[in-house]
């Protein structure tokens, strides 16, 4: 009997300490999004999404030219690192024990702890040194190159946990192992794979360093990619170390928005991978 | 006639030895049982028959399988085309994530077929072959997974049927079901001998009994005893087969 009192302590104090430790990781977490959120909301208006920013001392005015901007480095971000890391993963989920594929692995999981600042410097180095202008494509390919060690390792990992009952079912009806692939491994793990995509431009839409010298920052509405292009994170860096009252309002608002974004992203994520998992079970 | 014949069949795990010396004639459009305890290389066996063991690395094979008298490891033949001529089911029922219809088409659209209406006829006549039809004809567009097991194997077997194999391979085809989706199974298997040679690998000894007119037990690798069902289960040759079909060891 005292056994079972004893267990029943001690299992409690367990419990109480494994709550504690939620507790206390949650705490800053909340804090930042309740900061955020009161400090953002109230100068969140139609203007700040609509409108274009004002000239220094005049109050008012938005960032469509830096929402507009984000999207679109988003967008050659993923035209260009979705393509590469869906195949590539593809093939390390194929063919797993190749030295080629240990290599690949490797540099992914490498790329992966890379300061985003380097990449940025390398993309520096590569696309805007030669034609000597920042572009949006430089900031679109830094932000991709963050993105493509993220969208190869889940593309991987999720091909992987496809049951290899598949495979085989749909060799025994002939198909040629790339038709399994193509038209049952990876369709059964598209919600998986989608939500790494999403992971992966959640990851990267809060990035400011690697745009620095790359996509830099634009006062004006454009939207060529051969030029310098605003974004959301660069256009908060600036206007929170500025000495105006209404820029450090409008740094807040567009903090905010990118929480919300990114928030959105991950509980998409979220969502799907529930699906994925409904599935899978047998 | 004799379907498939097998001659000093050894099987290769890296370089462990699973299959020695199998030498055996299944005959056409009749059940062959292959029976034993775990591990005995009974699936191994039913797996080289059409080639499934190839995708193991490491994996190699010594001596003879043919089907109709080609060699099914022969230089002129390809693995894709005989696995879509010896069809398989697997112990786990494996559906594809895709809808019912989708799932018993998939064969026939991977061999090029593209014809609506022949896919509605041939779906239809597949799924009416595994039972399943009067089931699931009213929501052949919802996914295979909504299924119950035991109509998700009959499923993987209408999916089989549809691309129209000779041969039938079916792993453990009920192990995971209960006792009437297994009887389903079994009288299936007893309609379906009509027009398929079918080899199916079973733990439940009644069941051997029941679907099968000829049985071969299996043990540590060796093929121990083949012969009519009725002599293994009521007059086995060897002391070892009496021993197992009796219940005295595995």
């Amino acid at each position: 009997m005292s056994v079972m009192v004893r267990r029943r302590i001690v299992s409690r104090i367990a419990e109480t300490l494994c709550a504690g430790a939620v507790l206390l990781a949650l705490v800053p977490l909340a804090l930042i999004l309740f900061y955020v959120l009161r400090q953002g909301i109230g100068a969140l208006n139609i203007a700040f999404f609509t409108e274009m920013p004002k000239p220094v001392g005049e109050p008012g005015g938005g960032m469509a030219n830096a929402i507009v901007g984000t999207l679109i480095l988003i967008g050659i971000a993923a035209l260009f690192a979705v393509p590469i890391g869906c195949v590539c993963g593809i093939h390390l989920a194929e063919y797993p024990d190749t030295k080629f594929s240990s290599v690949v692995r490797f540099a992914a999981d490498v790329m992966n702890g890379v300061p985003s600042i380097v990449v940025g410097i390398f993309a520096y180095g590569i696309v805007v040194l030669p034609v000597k202008r920042f572009s949006a494509i430089a900031g679109g390919i830094a932000l991709g190159l963050l993105m493509l060690p993220i969208v190869v390792r889940t593309t991987e990992e999720l091909l992987r946990l496809v049951p290899a009952g598949l495979r085989e079912g749909a060799l025994a009806l002939g198909a040629t192992r790339g038709r399994a692939v193509f038209t049952v491994i990876v369709p059964a793990a598209l919600p998986g794979i989608l939500t790494g995509i999403l992971v992966a431009i959640a990851r990267v839409a809060g990035e400011t360093a690697p745009l620095l010298f790359t996509s830099f920052n634009n006062r004006f509405w454009s939207t060529n990619l051969g030029q310098p292009i605003a974004s959301l994170t660069v256009q908060v860096f600036s206007y929170a170390i500025s000495p105006y009252e209404d820029w450090h309002r409008q740094a807040w608002a567009g903090a905010f928005l990118l929480v919300a974004i990114i928030l959105t992203l991950s509980i998409l994520a979220r969502l799907s991978v529930r699906g994925l998992e409904k599935m899978n079970r047998p | 006639m004799t379907k498939i014949h097998v001659r000093d069949f050894d099987f290769f795990y890296g370089a462990s030895k699973v299959l020695h010396g199998i030498s055996m004639d299944m005959p056409d459009k009749q059940v062959t049982a292959l029976i034993g305890p775990s591990g005995c290389g009974k699936s191994t066996f039913l797996r080289s028959i059409n080639r499934m063991n190839d995708i193991i690395p490491d994996a190699r094979h010594d001596g003879l399988i043919e089907i109709d008298g080609k060699n099914v490891y022969g230089g002129g033949t390809d693995a894709v085309e005989l696995r879509r001529r010896v069809g398989m089911v697997f112990q786990k029922s494996n559906p594809f994530p895709k809808s019912i219809f989708d799932n018993v088409a998939y064969g026939l659209k991977i061999g090029g077929m593209r014809n609506r209406r022949q896919l509605n006829e041939i779906v239809e006549k597949s799924l009416t072959r595994a039972a399943l039809w009067d089931e699931v004809k009213d929501r052949l567009q919802t996914s295979a997974f909504a299924l119950s097991g035991g109509q998700q194997q009959r499923l993987c077997i209408a999916r089989a049927l549809a691309v129209d194999p000779e041969i039938l391979l079916m792993d453990e085809p009920a192990s995971a079901l209960d006792p009437i989706a297994t009887a389903k199974i079994e009288e299936l298997i007893y309609e379906l001998k009509d027009n398929f040679t079918i080899v199916i690998v079973t733990h439940n000894m009644q069941q051997a009994a029941r679907v099968s007119d000829r049985t071969a037990f299996f043990m540590l690798g060796k093929l121990v005893e083949y012969s009519e069902t009725k002599t293994i289960f009521m007059n086995p040759k060897q002391k070892m087969t009496e021993d197992y079909v009796t219940g005295r060891f595995g």
